[in-house]
């Protein structure tokens, strides 16, 4: 195999710029889900009326449709009641929506890995809901929750790739695109790989480290 | 002893679904008072402590403390807390925080007492139960006795009133179980208004004002100790005592 390398150089600020987008709509997607997911948990974990069954729903639909429809769904379905949402903003909330279920159920496993009699002696040491939470509960969780978190960071970083669906010009598009005009397939898929693992490899060690010290820590009675 | 009553439990049911567990216990208890809970498995020495000190809502009756009712609301109960400390059986220390921030947690975010004068508190007693050497260790490099001692500091660095025990030698290996309780006994000694529930029945005898045998959801003798453990007055009481002699005797033969 003989690579065009004059063509890939020639592409290569146009493969910049889509992994500029890749990592930006990953990366909002990512803290909106964080965020999104931890309520979520938090109305799961105390059982909040109401909202509990909302949530639930929620999670089931989010986990159980793929991404480009609730992304269809965003940007040729809103418009129709009058919602015309940027491209931009569509993929940072389909991401969202779609991260959102699975960091809360990361989320609410560390909660309810945290034992009853952990809750119970802070009660019995007269802290509040809140101090429970932040200095008991929310410490231990987060250990428990870390891999599961980081797996979801991962999966949500590849599933931008998604967003192409909707003309969004991230590494996936410009990888299609380049392929239809120039049938340079080895030259654009070798640019894809190597600009996903640009961005996903140092985002996996990091995780890797940051469970190896969760599980050093061990925090076990 | 002082006559002032610190603590008074009046009619206090509590069921769980059908199941009545307390079914109207009705208990004062004096300032500087031990009182040890004995009775068998399952019939509500725990839920009887948990109520008291609102980890469980009563179905009926009150408990007030300092003739503040103990009531679900929630100000109140976390003020209540305050004045009641409790130690479970099992160890429940916060497994994250090192023994100082353990202890120093409730007293400075929740009392909001000065965090000097708290370590100050907190030097003192753990020097008392011969911890203070452990202060910046974490939980999981004590043993059982030594978590428990610390969780006892824990508690008293509230300035409770009133202290309460659930079996708290329950799951410590034998060697551990006397450093735990010579810590309850010199509390004791002190003069704290205690609430014991043990079936370590030589310590009970010693650190008891007074004895309250519970069963079938009501207290069913209550007497001082010498006369609970040699002339219990009741069937069930004798009966019950019967099942430490047998179970004495049967370990002796092997
Ligand atoms: N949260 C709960 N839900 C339902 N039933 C409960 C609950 N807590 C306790 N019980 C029941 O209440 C009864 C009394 O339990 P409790 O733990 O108070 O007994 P105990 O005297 O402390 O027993 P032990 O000596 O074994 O510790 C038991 O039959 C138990 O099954
Ligand atoms: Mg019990």
């Amino acid at each position: 195999m003989r690579l065009n390398l004059e063509f890939m150089a020639k592409y290569l600020p146009m493969y910049i710029d889509a992994a500029k987008l890749t990592v930006e709509i990953a990366f909002w997607g990512i803290v909106f889900s964080l965020i999104v997911g931890f309520l979520c948990a938090i109305v799961r974990y105390y059982r909040t009326p109401i909202l509990h069954r909302i949530v639930a729903v929620y999670i089931e639909i989010s986990r159980n449709t793929p991404l480009l429809v609730q992304l269809f769904f965003l940007y040729f379905g809103l418009p129709k009641i009058g919602i015309v949402l940027s491209t931009e903003a569509c993929a940072i909330i389909g991401i969202t929506f779609l991260g959102g279920s699975y960091m809360a159920e990361s989320i609410r496993s560390g909660f309810e890995a945290v034992d009853k009699v952990q809750v119970e002696s802070a009660q019995s040491l007269g802290l509040g809901r809140w101090l429970t939470m932040k200095e008991v509960v929310f410490p231990q969780a987060l250990a428990v929750s870390v891999p599961g978190i980081c797996a979801n960071v991962i999966f949500l970083i590849k599933e931008t790739s998604v967003v192409s669906g909707i003309a969004l010009a991230d590494l996936m598009y410009v990888t299609k695109d380049l392929i239809g005009l120039y049938y340079e397939t080895d030259e654009a898929l070798i640019m894809l790989v190597i600009f996903y693992l640009i961005i996903l490899l140092p985002i996996s060690v990091v995780a890797s480290i940051l469970e190896r010290r969760l599980r050093h820590a061990g925090f076990g009675n | 002893m002082e006559n002032k009553i610190q603590l008074q439990v009046s009619n206090l049911k509590k069921q769980f679904g059908s199941e009545t567990v307390l079914d109207g216990i009705n208990l004062d208890i004096h300032k500087g008072e031990v009182v040890v809970v004995l009775g068998p498995s399952g019939c509500g020495k725990s839920t009887l402590l948990r109520c008291i000190n609102g980890l469980e809502t009563p179905t009926g009756g009150t408990v007030s403390v300092d003739g503040i009712e103990v009531t679900s609301s929630n100000k109140k109960i976390t003020q209540i807390r305050q004045k009641i400390g409790m130690v479970f059986q099992s160890y429940d220390l916060f497994p994250h925080k090192n023994i100082m921030d353990n202890i120093t947690l409730a007293p400075v975010k929740v009392q909001k007492r000065p965090r000097k004068e708290v370590e100050q508190d907190a030097e003192r007693l753990l020097k008392r139960v011969g911890l203070w050497e452990k202060r910046k260790a974490f939980p999981r490099e004590l043993s059982g006795g030594q978590k428990q001692r610390v969780a006892i500091v824990r508690a008293l660095c509230m300035k409770p009133e009133v202290m309460l025990f659930d079996e708290v030698t329950a799951a410590l290996d034998p060697e551990m179980v006397r450093e735990v309780l010579e810590v309850m006994l010199e509390l004791a000694d002190r003069g704290m208004t205690m609430i014991i529930v043990t079936h370590e029945m030589q310590f009970a005898r010693v650190v008891a004002d007074r004895i309250i045998f519970l069963e079938g959801g009501k207290i069913q003798e209550e007497s001082s100790p010498e006369e609970f453990f040699t002339n219990p007055k009741t069937q069930r009481a004798k009966d019950f005592l019967q099942t430490f002699t047998f179970e004495k005797r049967k370990t002796n033969n092997i």
